[in-house]
């Protein structure tokens, strides 16, 4: 049983590493917002998938004027992202305006069900266009990096089976890694980052230093959004084929990953994203051997929950987060 | 203040007033523009969602169908009409049209639906209001087993399609070492079981028998489990939308095995997600290739002139199904002389058709409901191109 799972774990690492990177960056965006506002922006999830959308009609304009053929792929990538990501940004920038800024000393469940009911909206947009122009709601994009890559891990370790990836893992990985450590870097070091984290820490003070809260709240909304998009075009780039139903299901594991790693805290969500991708894969692979069949790969999701559940036990605040004082 | 109330009072009075007269003027509509009494045949099948390529294609077959037979309706008095339903392959939304057919009286019988999930609670409430459905789809084996007196179905159950395709699958492609992966849905775990038990029998090994869930697009860790085990062949049961990026991924991980499914594989869409990948990939189908036959060569020109679009495989079903539910309820008119026949004179005369020529097989349904004639069609992608290639017919 133990041969068999550290024979499969480079394959499990490869495939958890890509999903997780995925979770990772979706769910900044949630734990950038929630951080801001205290707001879980449900409509994240459609951002993700609005850029997956965006990206592959970019995609399929570029190759039908054979703009493909001509470049290298990795550079019509990163035409792609950037334009996604800036459709993106601003998509949640307007949210933020149109949505959750007359709402902002409502109740917080209102905003709730506001973030819930633009999601169902961006849902259904996105699948009443997919349907006019190709008369079907799932779209398959042609893909960018099909090389496959043969990964010799039982050299290092004679128990270790081989993995095996396309090009699009080592892209997908590169990228979201890149996007962590600018936005790092950003939150941390730059002048608007300070901004952000100190209307973060309280909001009405840090207006009384001068700090403009309407035009940070919206650069947050712009920076977590573009980098929701862009995963949308990473997650386009890997699997294929997208409906505008992807953003459901991501969006609350993303959600998931974000609360384990506590709420509010940007490498908290990153670390969260990671372990619940790899989590599941794991589970998705190894249960039914551990378990001798008793519960088949179906149960991978109970799996990365119970963990989920476990930590929140004996950590409410989540692996990362800080106990937070109650303001008085 | 008080004008304010009164006007909104005003407007919302008109707007239920518009609604509840919205609601009578549809329902009244049991004599036609002419005069002539109208009938309504209702297609219940997925028109948004995931498996909306096929529910379409259902609709298309029935209306295709009725427009051929208007006239002969037209001459005994009556106008024929469809009204298509959206069940959305969503057993809720099935059971709540099935209310809202059943209280529309014009509606002389349903033919749908694609999904057994959605057709098992919906016929119960068909069975409720005698109203005749005829699946064009529906393989699940509780379908018909329950004895319900007015479900039928043309096409092959699952408890023959599994056991079809395992034949296939050991004696013809003379696999040893199968892995299977279901949807966890009515249809693709009875699918999954039924070609594991038949499989076993026939002397294949099982080396895996794994689950995924619906609306997910990464099943890497499930297609790793099996590349582990180094089958020889990979059963899906389940739908394109997930079969498509399972036969994309296990590719992906070097398994150029042979990838087979069942009928809900049988879709342009499966090669448009799958790509390349889709070559060597069998499915087990209950519905035959329309152009190896004469008449289904015919109908396939004649579909594509009407709809500009290219058969699906459940297109000449749906066609068959109404073609059959006509005929049923022309007998019963011809029965109550020439006037509107009940609900329950049509769903009689429907299970008494014993010998329907349909455009690739007869049609008879046994006492049950089930289609005696039924066959289940193996099909080969050889290429990234749909159709597929008919390989095999198997009957009983």
């Amino acid at each position: 049983m133990l041969a068999h799972i550290i024979q499969t774990l480079p394959q499990v690492i490869v495939d958890g590493l890509t999903l997780g990177v995925v979770y990772a960056v979706v769910a900044i965006g949630y734990t950038m917002v929630y951080g801001i506002l205290e707001l879980i922006n449900f409509a994240h999830g459609e951002i993700f998938m609005s850029g997956a959308f965006i990206g592959t009609t970019v995609l399929l304009i570029l190759s039908s004027v054979g703009f493909l053929s001509s470049v290298p792929a990795i550079l019509a990538f990163i035409i792609i992202i950037v334009i996604a990501s800036i459709a993106t940004g601003f998509l949640g920038m307007g949210i933020e305006r149109v949505a959750y800024r007359p709402l902002r000393n409502a109740p917080k469940l209102i905003t709730l069900i506001t973030a819930i009911g633009v999601s169902f909206l961006l849902q259904d947009i996105v699948r009443f266009i997919a349907e006019l122009k190709t008369g079907n709601y799932i779209v398959s994009a042609p893909s960018l990096f099909n090389e496959k890559i043969h990964l010799k891990t039982s050299s290092i370790l004679p128990q270790f089976g081989d993995a095996l990836f396309k090009s699009s893992f080592l892209v997908v990985l590169i990228v979201a890694i890149i996007m962590l450590i600018v936005l790092d870097f950003f939150v941390n070091r730059t002048k608007w980052g300070m901004a952000m984290r100190a209307v973060a820490q309280d909001r009405e003070t840090a207006s009384l230093m001068s700090i403009n809260v309407n035009k940070v709240i919206s650069v947050t909304f712009f920076v977590g959004s573009a980098l929701g998009g862009a995963t949308g075009v990473l997650f386009m780039v890997q699997y294929g084929s997208i409906d505008p139903y992807i953003g459901f299901i991501l969006g609350i594991k993303a959600f998931t990953a974000a609360v384990l790693g506590g709420i509010g805290n940007i490498r908290g969500a990153m670390v969260g994203g990671l372990l619940i991708g790899l989590l599941e894969m794991f589970a998705a692979a190894n249960l039914s051997t551990i378990t001798h069949g008793a519960f088949g790969a179906e149960y991978k999701d109970i799996f990365a929950f119970a963990i989920l559940i476990a930590v929140l036990i004996f950590k409410p605040e989540g692996l990362f987060g800080k106990a937070v004082v109650e303001k008085v | 203040m008080k004008s304010k109330k009164i006007v909104s009072l005003i407007t919302t009075a008109a707007l239920a007033f518009g609604i509840i007269s919205g609601c009578s003027s549809s329902k009244d509509g049991s004599s036609g523009s002419d005069g002539k009494q109208v009938i309504k045949i209702a297609t219940q099948s997925p028109l948004s969602g995931g498996s909306a390529t096929l529910g379409e294609a259902i609709k298309l077959g029935a209306q295709m169908a009725i427009s051929d037979q208007k006239k002969a309706f037209a001459k005994k008095g009556f106008d024929l009409q469809l009204v298509p339903y959206d069940d959305q392959a969503d057993p809720k939304k099935g059971v709540s049209n099935a209310q809202q057919i059943g209280s529309d009286k014009s509606i002389l019988g349903i033919i749908g639906h694609l999904n057994s999930g959605v057709t098992i609670p919906a016929s119960e409430i068909y069975e409720k209001n005698q109203l005749a459905m005829i699946s064009p789809a529906a393989t699940a084996t509780d379908v018909t087993d329950r004895g319900l007196k007015v479900v039928n179905r043309i096409c092959a159950r699952d408890d023959f399609q599994g056991p079809a395709g395992a034949e296939f699958a050991v004696n013809t492609l003379k696999a040893k070492k199968i892995f299977i992966i279901q949807d966890k849905t009515a249809y693709g775990s009875g699918l999954a079981e039924a070609f594991r038990d038949a499989a076993k029998k026939l002397g294949a090994d099982i080396v895996g028998y794994e689950g995924i869930t619906v609306g997910e697009k990464d099943f890497n860790g499930v297609v790793g489990q099996a590349a582990s085990k180094k089958p020889d062949l990979i059963y899906f049961g389940g739908v394109y939308a997930e079969g498509g990026l399972i036969i994309k991924q296990a590719r992906d991980k070097g398994l150029d095995i042979p990838i087979m499914g069942g009928d809900a594989l049988d879709s342009s869409s499966t090669v448009q997600i799958a790509g390349d990948s889709v070559k060597n990939v069998y499915l087990s189908s209950v519905a035959g290739d329309v152009t190896k036959v004469e008449a289904g060569k015919k109908f396939a020109d004649a579909y594509k002139a009407k709809f500009n679009k290219n058969v699906e495989s459940y297109s000449s079903y749906g066609y068959d199904a109404t073609g059959i539910l006509l005929k049923a309820i022309m007998s019963a008119i011809d029965k109550n002389d020439g006037k509107l026949p009940t609900r329950e004179a049509v769903s009689q005369a429907v299970r008494t058709i014993k010998d329907y020529q349909g455009i690739i097989n007869k049609v008879g349904f046994d006492d049950k409901g089930d289609n005696k004639f039924a066959k289940v069609f193996i099909f080969k992608f050889d290429k990234a191109e749909y159709p597929a290639v008919q390989q095999k017919a198997i009957s009983k």
